[in-house]
């Protein structure tokens, strides 16, 4: 078998394939990316909405967490098939790249805003209590207290997430959306021995990932130890 | 008139009764102690003055004006008149001494930026913080905090000043600083409510002393009435335990 | 939109995707045991066993954790049997599952493991305990406190990850449900009673690993 794949390299690293790949990784990268944006621009205010309290803002509380724990207790792939199918079945003619890229947002505004509502619900009571009864209002606390002592917690999770996401985007591979995954499956069915192509999409995988995790984690204790410097 | 009057005030922490009816009034100008053991409800009645715990019956005025609980407008009305300093100083972590003292003029009563700094720096210095103006709350002592906690609450010029036991929480070098801070301004005049256990000063301080147990007021007098010649029985059970560890 | 909803023709489909759903139970217990022995193993390695042993888990834990699981399932199914290794897809898939939550698993036990070691053997030791009592009474229940909620929420995302079996032939929920699409057509009613499933699915079991955390451990717990 390693004869095989070692005859099959030069043909393997051609510059079509090369190009390919190439593609395919961006694709991952573009989807991953996009989700996690967006995800934080619609996970942010649905964080601040499920911290509300009243009447008032009940259902479209409710509503909201009700999204929240709908896109995090389906999985990945069954969000990507049902985004495919009933878009097919309601008439809509989306792109391959387009459903994958609305299940990413949907997917990642739920997960982040969880990051969001934990990071905010860190900062303590008495912080809040003390602007409460200095006649700030919600907004200012928000602004002035609890954001700025809030987001060294919530940007490290942020981070972990996008490189996880990063990893969920191969289920895109399955309604069709050319990344990473997609394309492995394309270069096996053209006669690339498994291993080599499997193999390298891992590796491919590794490389994009890995890096990520350490600077996360060097975030992580950047942050934190800024928080504790002042003892 | 008194300028605060509670009456039948009942509050609770969810299921957890903790008022069961408290009448008391106090006039301008009063210092007034709330004394009595653990749970009788001291700090949670403050927090009800200042609008942080929704009484469950009886009513609360200040300055003859009931409070409407459920009016964001009342309870900001109470709010620019009573300051309330807490147990745990409730700095904010992310400021430094001074901005501490000058967000809540210059935001929510929308005040000049250099007028209301110059207040606080004058403030800070009167409690004996002058020099620490860009420190951060991390860098402080637990009784510079609470001074600066005073501070912060003096800045706003309030009507009357409620604090919540603010030397529990202080090693006991750093309580006499803080106690100096409270003592200046009663002799300045300023109306005050004041949960302490130090009973010394609660002695030589207040004008009126309110004894508290099971979430009611058991007695009222003067510091000489309520520690050397109590009334009720429990009162004088208290007064003699206290009194017992000197 | 010309669509209208019929859910009474896909309401005969639930038993067969009921069906699929204890399958997808049993993929995900079986990976997650399975996961849960490697993980021990790892763990130890990483912080009793050598510097050649502890390098090696560590390898392990950092390519499974960095890799997609769906690649992973992709290259044993496809490059096993080139290496002359003939396993049906319900195998393959289980190895997958097993080898990645191992690898989390092993991170999770390793941290436990790390975190008792100091100021609570100490005690122990201080108490006169033997070794296997301070294994006994003070370390294992503190692991098991500790672990319980990361181990829950894994335990969790395990089950969700079950579904890629599908992409497999595996004929577990997700499986099912495209078979069932393709008879019918009926996308809207199907997903969104396989939605419904899963979500039933992991909340029941969110609310019993909560209570018997509850049970176990008398204190506040808190699993996704």
């Amino acid at each position: 078998m390693l004869d095989r794949i070692l005859s099959e390299l030069p043909r393997f690293f051609g510059p079509y394939n090369l190009i390919f790949l190439g593609e395919a990784l961006l694709s991952t990268l573009a989807l991953s990316a996009a989700g996690c944006l967006v995800g934080c621009l619609v996970g942010f205010p649905i964080a601040l909405l499920r911290r509300t309290r009243g009447w008032a803002t009940l259902p479209l509380r409710a509503i909201a967490t009700g999204f929240v724990e709908l896109f995090r207790r389906v999985p990945f792939l069954v969000t990507l098939l049902t985004i495919f199918f009933v878009s097919q079945a309601v008439g809509l003619s989306l792109s391959t790249f387009s459903v994958g890229l609305v299940s990413v947002c949907l997917i990642a505004s739920a997960f982040i805003s969880e990051i969001v509502r934990g990071g905010l619900a860190s900062v303590h009571a008495n912080q809040t209590d003390a602007a409460r009864v200095l006649n700030l209002s919600s907004r200012q606390t928000l602004v002035h207290v609890v954001l700025p002592q809030a987001w060294k917690v919530i940007i490290p999770p942020i981070f972990g997430f996008f490189v996880l996401f990063i990893k969920d985007t191969a289920l895109a591979s399955q309604v069709g959306v050319l990344e990473l995954t997609y394309a492995s499956k394309v270069l096996n069915s053209r006669g690339f021995s498994a291993v080599l192509v499997f193999g390298t999409i891992l590796l491919l995988y590794f490389a994009l990932s890995y890096p990520l995790s350490r600077l996360g984690a060097l975030l992580e204790i950047r942050l934190a130890v800024r928080r504790s410097q002042r003892d | 008139m008194p300028f605060v009057a509670l009456s039948g005030i009942k509050a609770a922490y969810g299921a957890q009764p903790i008022l069961t009816g408290v009448d008391l009034s106090i006039e301008r100008g009063e210092v007034v102690s709330l004394i009595g053991p653990s749970g009788s409800g001291k700090s949670t009645l403050l927090r009800v003055i200042v609008g942080l715990l929704r009484p469950s019956a009886g009513t609360v005025a200040v300055a003859g004006m009931p409070i409407d609980y459920a009016s964001k407008r009342d309870i900001q009305a109470v709010r620019d008149r009573a300051a309330i300093v807490f147990q745990q100083y409730n700095l904010f972590q992310n400021m430094t001494v001074l901005r501490n003292t000058t967000i809540a003029p210059i935001k929510v009563k929308r005040r000049a930026a250099g007028e209301v700094e110059a207040e606080a720096r004058a403030i800070l210095a009167k409690v004996g913080l002058g020099a620490k103006l860009d420190a951060y709350p991390d860098e402080l002592s637990g009784g510079q905090q609470q001074r600066v906690a005073i501070a912060r609450a003096l800045v706003l010029k309030p009507e009357i000043l409620l604090l919540d036991e603010v030397t529990s929480a202080l090693d006991p070098e750093l309580v006499a600083d803080v106690l100096d801070t409270i003592r200046l301004l009663a002799t300045e005049g300023m109306t005050m409510i004041i949960v302490s256990h130090e009973m010394a000063f609660v002695r030589e301080v207040s004008s009126k002393v309110v004894f508290m147990a099971e979430g009611r007021v058991v007695e009222v007098g003067s510091p000489e009435t309520v520690f050397d010649a109590p009334q009720e029985a429990r009162t004088r059970d208290f007064v003699s335990k206290i009194l017992r560890h000197r | 939109m010309n669509y209208t909803l019929h859910y009474g023709q896909v309401i005969g489909y639930l038993p067969d995707l009921l069906i699929g759903a204890a399958i997808s139970l049993e993929i995900a217990f079986l990976a997650f045991s399975g996961g849960m022995v490697i993980g021990l193993v790892g763990a130890l390695a990483r912080t009793h066993g050598g510097r050649f042993l502890s390098a090696m888990a560590k390898a392990y834990v950092i390519f499974f954790t960095n890799t997609p699981q769906l690649a992973q399932i992709y290259f044993i199914f496809f490059g096993l049997p080139d290496l002359g290794i003939l396993l049906s897809p319900f195998q393959a898939v289980l190895l997958g599952m097993t080898l990645n939550a191992g690898a989390y698993l092993t991170e999770i036990q390793r941290a436990g493991l790390a975190s008792v070691r100091r100021s609570e053997l100490e005690a122990a030791q201080t108490l006169g305990m033997s070794r296997l009592q301070q294994v006994r009474y003070v370390i294992l229940p503190h692991i098991i406190r500790m672990l319980f909620p990361p181990l829950s929420n894994q335990y969790i995302m395990v089950t969700l990850g079950t579904s890629m079996a599908s992409v497999f032939g595996v004929e577990e929920l997700t499986g099912r449900a495209l078979n069932v699409n393709s008879t019918t057509f009926r996308s809207i009613e199907i997903f969104s009673l396989t939605a419904a499933i899963y979500v039933g699915m992991t909340l029941l079991a969110s609310l019993s690993l909560t209570v018997a955390g509850h049970h176990l451990f008398r204190a506040r717990m808190k699993t996704t």
